[in-house]
């Protein structure tokens, strides 16, 4: 498997030449990572490449890591059915830049597309519709970026009074706990009493 | 006679319609009786699995899993244990990957048997659905016994499964097989081989196998036209390299071709649970339903009892829960509505960095615009009942 990987990936790698910008293959399976300006030919490429043959379309996802100048990673799965094998292609993107639309390839990106908008903002050129999918009408803000609290902004409930729904900022009787598990142990130094004479 | 302003008709289907199966808004642009386009409004019932997920340690994320496509709780949680297994590097007993066949196919059985008799009801048969609950209470029975709860499971754990399956529990699965066929071939006569039911459904929604690649479509619809493309089969996980099973497929792509299908696997699944019931007994069925892996699965209440290094382990892995090691992986199930895929991204901590869920009924719900285009209204109830869609996966 891992052999026919390899060669699927230098075949990728030798036809495409400078828009594959990394590959690598990791728990049997390929990713390649592509220049975003040129994704629609990349995924072409793919889609028509008789060695490729990724003609399903699976899977269109955002990723968030604040930390890079290019924050976004919009992750594209791929499925080849003739030659049952699967891709990952991955480009990055920022907050401002658009990435090319792929509806024109498959029509299915269109509502993952959406999603991705919906969900990190990450905008796509030659996007038909893009409008949010998944969040309130109305809703404002961009859940799923790491900057995005866990429980959000507003809360909605039913008023009586004014017979309708009513959107209020968000009040919980307690606090999330997100709980640091990273170093649990290495936090405060105790000094007990009778110490710095041990030391002294 | 001036002429007519001739306008398209907008209505509005939902979001609390009997035949939207959930919460689900359509806008459908009319003329005349004929759909012009279609509009799904989805996203009633986001919950931001996804977001919370990524605040809860691996074991806690599990349970989103169930509230997913809450028809086949188990399935779901089968691809979130692959992918962190995956990443892991750990191997999963027999026993448990056993365990783990029988429940998914009894979640394909729960899942086909909703969606064949309400998609029956949808298109006018009232009674359908009533016999299906009926043998899907017995199926939710078995869920209850083996975890505890007859929907929201939470049974497979990375590494295993939670619990190991009583020797009676086995004996009433193989009991419920025979009868259960007998059931199957009723509703073939009478929902399957019925006039209306074939009026309704023949040479409605016709997809071909270019459109399925490029929609993304998967599950029975891939297969109703023509191609046997089944994850269980063509990228075999867990046990079912060793089952032995076939798979239907359809000729025309049509809805009868979706429904004729379903019924099928349904036979197939029971074929699977047979083998399961038979290698569950056999003496190399025998043994630990988890890992050893003391660092990821949790210490038997006896050892905690006794062994103060368990006692910490469990306290460790209850509260922190386990690291996994950086790296994204794709893991995909064949669920009873198609390809049900999880994209882990693990940064090295005790939580998962980002957790795409890839549901088959949003790619297949997305379908719904080109499927119904020059269909009659009331075709759409027929087509969306079809492409079995549970709003539980589609808005996550």
């Amino acid at each position: 498997m891992s052999a026919e990987l390899q060669a699927l990936s230098d075949h990728i790698a030798s036809s495409l030449g400078a828009t594959v910008v990394e590959r690598a293959i990791a728990f049997d399976e390929l990713t390649i990572v592509a220049r975003r300006e040129e994704i629609v030919q990349v995924v072409t490429f793919l889609r028509d490449d008789p060695q490729c043959r990724f003609v399903c379309f699976i899977d269109i996802c955002g990723a968030d890591y604040p930390a890079r100048e290019e924050r976004f990673d919009v992750v594209y799965h791929f499925l080849a059915p003739h030659h049952n094998r699967r891709i990952r292609v991955k480009v990055m993107t920022d907050e401002a830049t658009p990435v090319p639309s792929l509806v024109g390839l498959f029509p299915a990106a269109n509502w993952y597309e959406r999603e991705a908008y919906d969900l990190y903002g990450i905008l796509f050129s030659g996007h038909p519709d893009l409008r949010r999918i998944l969040t309130d009408y109305g809703f404002e803000g961009h859940p799923l970026r790491k900057d995005f609290p866990m429980t959000g902004y507003v809360e909605v409930r039913y008023d009586d009074g004014q017979g309708r729904v009513v959107y209020e900022p968000v009040k919980l009787n307690q606090e999330f706990r997100n709980f640091d598990f990273l170093s649990p142990w290495e936090g405060t130094d105790y000094v007990l009493p009778g110490d710095e004479k041990a030391k002294a | 006679m001036g002429e007519h302003n001739i306008r398209n008709f907008t209505i509005n289907f939902g979001p609390q319609h009997p035949a939207a199966h959930g919460v689900l808004r359509l806008v459908l642009e009319l003329d005349g009786e004929v759909v012009e386009r279609v509009d799904p409004h989805i996203g009633l019932l986001h919950r931001g699995t996804e977001k919370l997920i990524e605040y809860k340690t691996y074991v806690q994320a599990n349970p989103y899993f169930d509230r997913l496509d809450y028809v086949a709780p188990m399935n779901q949680e089968h691809a979130f244990c692959m992918t962190v297994e995956k990443l892991l590097g750990i191997e999963v007993p027999r026993r448990a990957e056993l365990i783990r066949v029988l429940f998914s196919e009894i979640g394909r059985l729960l899942s086909h048997l909703l969606n064949v008799t309400t998609q029956a009801m949808d298109v006018g048969a009232l009674t359908p659905p009533l016999w299906g609950f009926e043998e899907r209470e017995k199926l939710m029975i078995f869920y209850e016994r083996i975890s505890g709860s007859r929907m929201h499971a939470n049974y497979f754990r990375p590494g295993g499964v939670n619990m190991d399956i009583q020797p009676e529990l086995i004996d009433d699965i193989e009991a419920f097989c025979d009868p259960f066929l007998q059931v199957l071939d009723d509703l073939d006569t009478l929902v399957i081989g019925n006039r209306i039911f074939k009026q309704r459904n023949v040479d409605i929604g016709v997809l071909t196998l270019d459109d399925c690649w490029k929609w993304g479509f998967s599950g029975p619809i891939v297969r109703s036209c023509g191609v046997a493309w089944d994850l269980r089969k063509s990228q075999p996980y867990s046990l079912y390299e060793e089952m032995d099973f076939d798979i239907p497929v359809g000729l025309n792509g049509d809805n009868y071709d979706r429904q004729v299908i379903r019924m099928e696997e349904m036979r197939q699944s029971v074929r699977i649970m047979r083998q399961c019931l038979d290698k569950l007994r056999a003496p190399d069925g025998q043994g630990p339903v988890t890992t050893l892996d003391g660092k990821v699965a949790p210490p038997s209440r006896k050892d905690m009892k006794r062994s103060m290094e368990a006692l910490i382990h469990h306290f460790k892995l209850y509260t922190e829960g386990f690291h996994v090691p950086a790296g994204e992986v794709y893991a995909a199930v064949e669920a009873p509505k198609g390809e049900f895929g999880v994209y882990l991204v693990s940064d090295g901590t005790n939580k998962a960095y980002r957790c795409r869920i890839r549901a088959p009924g949003f790619a297949h719900l997305q379908g719904m615009d080109f499927m119904c285009r020059g269909h009659m209204l009331a075709d759409v109830a027929g087509v969306l009942g079809s492409i079995d869609i549970v709003f539980g996966e589609v808005d996550r």
